[in-house]
């Protein structure tokens, strides 16, 4: 039995107030709260075995080598990579997604070629192809969206998937509205014309199963504090193929085999990727983070979110003449993320109202500034969820924004 | 920090009525300055036109947005507040403008000298919505640096 009280109780944050209300934390999407095994994961290895990795004789540095190593597995087994030098530590998603980018896009990508992405993309993986696609001459094709439910027109894939595209781009879930791309769908269509795939998995990773043979993707990304874990820790799985063709993205120290004063040699990986010192504890509570994940199980936080999905889409029904709702009404297609927004209230001045009832939400673009546009909306107001969260709290919401609907719409916002 | 009542922001009359009637919507053509401005944070957008008189001072304004009330409404109020002051005088009363949200305390004769304006101050006791008051500001301090060339 799923039992979210007995989970909450693992999160010091949770039973904070805020202006003296229960703190109602709806800003996953943003960054999760962290479990106390994780924040204590960060306080052994200051405490107790605090040294660099890699380098030192001593036993405080092999301790602090092992762990860190061993959540390298935990990510590599939790998104089911062959090997643990598959995954490549980075500071977050967006470093990921720079880190192909900048290597394997910037040696693979010729002019004429062409990068196939979403209309949902975060920016994060949308600016650094327009920046490749500017250098090499090649262009970025935007899959169509639907009207209807703001999911991917899936019939007019081809015109978009051709023998042109060399790299397919696609958000997993959309961190703007919640909507679960078909991406293995959309990877087969992509490999059947020769392309590499990449999946940002940084929002579905943290709330569903996610497995990269299943996706049959080349490079998937994470970030740790989407997950439970520290903030300043992501990772890039890519293929052991595709990594050992590529060239070294940082310089310098524990990535290199040999140096002259003239030339180097590259490290194996996965360290050919990761010059100077890494971010050892923040790796170590990464590892914490999945090791709480996989003792939930995410089929678990997956099927826990599909009930708070619909118990959020079904009490916003009521608030159908003033609220719009975007995605699709079915939870199977989407993850715990509501975004809406009301032609009564701006959704700055909703967020604010909320907050002064305790209740956490995101407002703004979200970092995808073109689906907004899409959307026909400057800003949304989203609340998103994860596996702490309560249909309590889900009613709180929706409670607190009717008020706000009648203290707004007099005109005033 | 002082907890801010909503209704001092959202129930505010000189607020609430340049939130309602905003004032000098209408786009400019032929204006000697023009500046676009959007907050990176949320999106906001705020759009600003000009017209200078002979003697160089501020004669006819545009001000056009999409955006909290608080953008709109300081948006509207600047639209006022600038007419008939010269570009020194404008960046001056950016300077103030900006004094008043983020400096000390702001005094009594200091909201007063502002106008309208002045009720914007209570907009300090909701520190993540500042930013929302200032882009309108900073849109116009653009304008005017450019227009300088
Ligand atoms: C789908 C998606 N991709 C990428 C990112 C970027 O993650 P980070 O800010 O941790 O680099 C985010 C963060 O919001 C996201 O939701």
């Amino acid at each position: 039995m799923y039992d979210v009280q007995k989970i909450r109780k693992d999160f010091p944050i949770l039973s904070r107030k805020v202006y003296d209300k229960p703190l109602v934390y709806l800003d996953n999407a943003a960054t999760t709260q962290k479990p106390r095994q994780v924040i204590q994961a960060l306080v052994d290895y200051y405490e107790g075995y605090n040294a660099n990795v890699h380098r030192g004789v001593h036993a405080l540095s092999q301790e602090a080598t092992e762990r860190y190593e061993e959540a390298r597995g935990k990510v590599a087994r939790f998104i089911g990579a062959e090997s643990p030098d598959e995954i490549i530590w980075t500071r977050n998603a967006s470093e990921s997604l720079n880190l192909v980018a900048y290597t394997w896009a910037q040696e693979n990508i010729r002019e004429g070629d062409e990068i196939v992405v979403t209309p949902y993309e975060h920016h994060s993986n949308l600016v650094p192809w327009q920046k490749v696609a500017r250098d090499k001459g090649a262009s970025l094709r935007i899959l169509p969206m639907r009207e209807e439910d703001n999911s991917l027109d899936m019939e007019r894939v081809d015109e978009f998937i051709t023998p042109r595209t060399k790299l397919l781009a696609v958000v997993h879930m959309s961190n703007g509205i919640g909507i679960i791309n078909p991406v293995e769908e959309l990877a087969r269509r992509a490999r059947a014309v020769g392309a590499t795939v990449l999946i940002d998995a940084t929002q579905s990773a943290p709330h569903l199963p996610v497995d990269v043979q299943g996706l049959d993707c080349d490079f998937l990304t994470l970030s740790g504090h989407k997950m439970l874990g520290p903030t300043g820790i992501g990772a890039l799985y890519g293929r052991r193929e595709i990594l050992e063709r590529m060239e070294p993205f940082l310089r310098g120290g524990e990535m290199v085999l040999e140096v002259w004063y003239d030339r180097a040699t590259w490290n194996d990986l996965p360290m050919k990727f990761e010059a100077g010192t890494p971010n050892i504890a923040d790796a170590i509570g990464f590892g914490a983070a999945i090791d709480y994940l996989e003792a939930v199980g995410m089929e678990n936080v997956r099927d826990h979110e599909i009930a708070l999905t619909a118990h959020a889409l079904e009490a916003f029904k009521e608030l159908e003449e003033e609220i719009d709702v975007f995605g699709p009404r079915d939870p199977e297609r989407r993850g715990a993320i509501i975004s809406f927004h009301s032609d009564i209230v701006h959704p700055h001045d909703l967020g604010t109202f909320l907050d002064r009832d305790g209740i956490a939400v995101r407002t703004g673009h979200h970092c995808t500034m073109p689906l907004m546009r899409e959307l026909g909306v400057i800003a949304t107001a989203r609340a998103s969820c994860y596996l702490y969260n309560t249909e309590e709290e889900i009613d709180a919401l929706v409670d607190s924004v009717k008020r706000a609907l009648r203290y707004f719409s007099d005109g005033a916002g | 920090m002082a907890l801010g009542n909503l209704d001092e922001i959202y129930r505010d009359d000189v607020i609430l009525d340049h939130r309602r009637n905003p004032r000098n919507a209408a786009r400019l053509k032929d204006a000697d300055i023009a500046a676009d401005g959007v907050n990176p944070f949320c999106g906001d957008e705020i759009h600003l036109q000009m017209r200078l008189d002979d003697g160089g001072r501020v004669a006819e304004v545009g001000f056009q947005g999409e955006g909290c009330s608080i953008n709109q409404a300081t948006g509207s109020m600047l639209s006022e507040a600038i007419k008939g002051l010269t570009l020194p005088q404008v960046e001056a009363l950016s300077a103030k403008f900006h004094e008043m949200m983020q400096g000390p305390e702001p005094p009594d004769e200091m909201l007063t000298a502002l106008g309208d304006l002045g009720s914007l101050s209570k907009v300090r006791d909701f520190p993540v919505r500042i930013k929302c008051a200032l882009l309108a500001w900073s849109t116009l301090e653009d304008g005017v640096a450019a227009g300088r060339g």
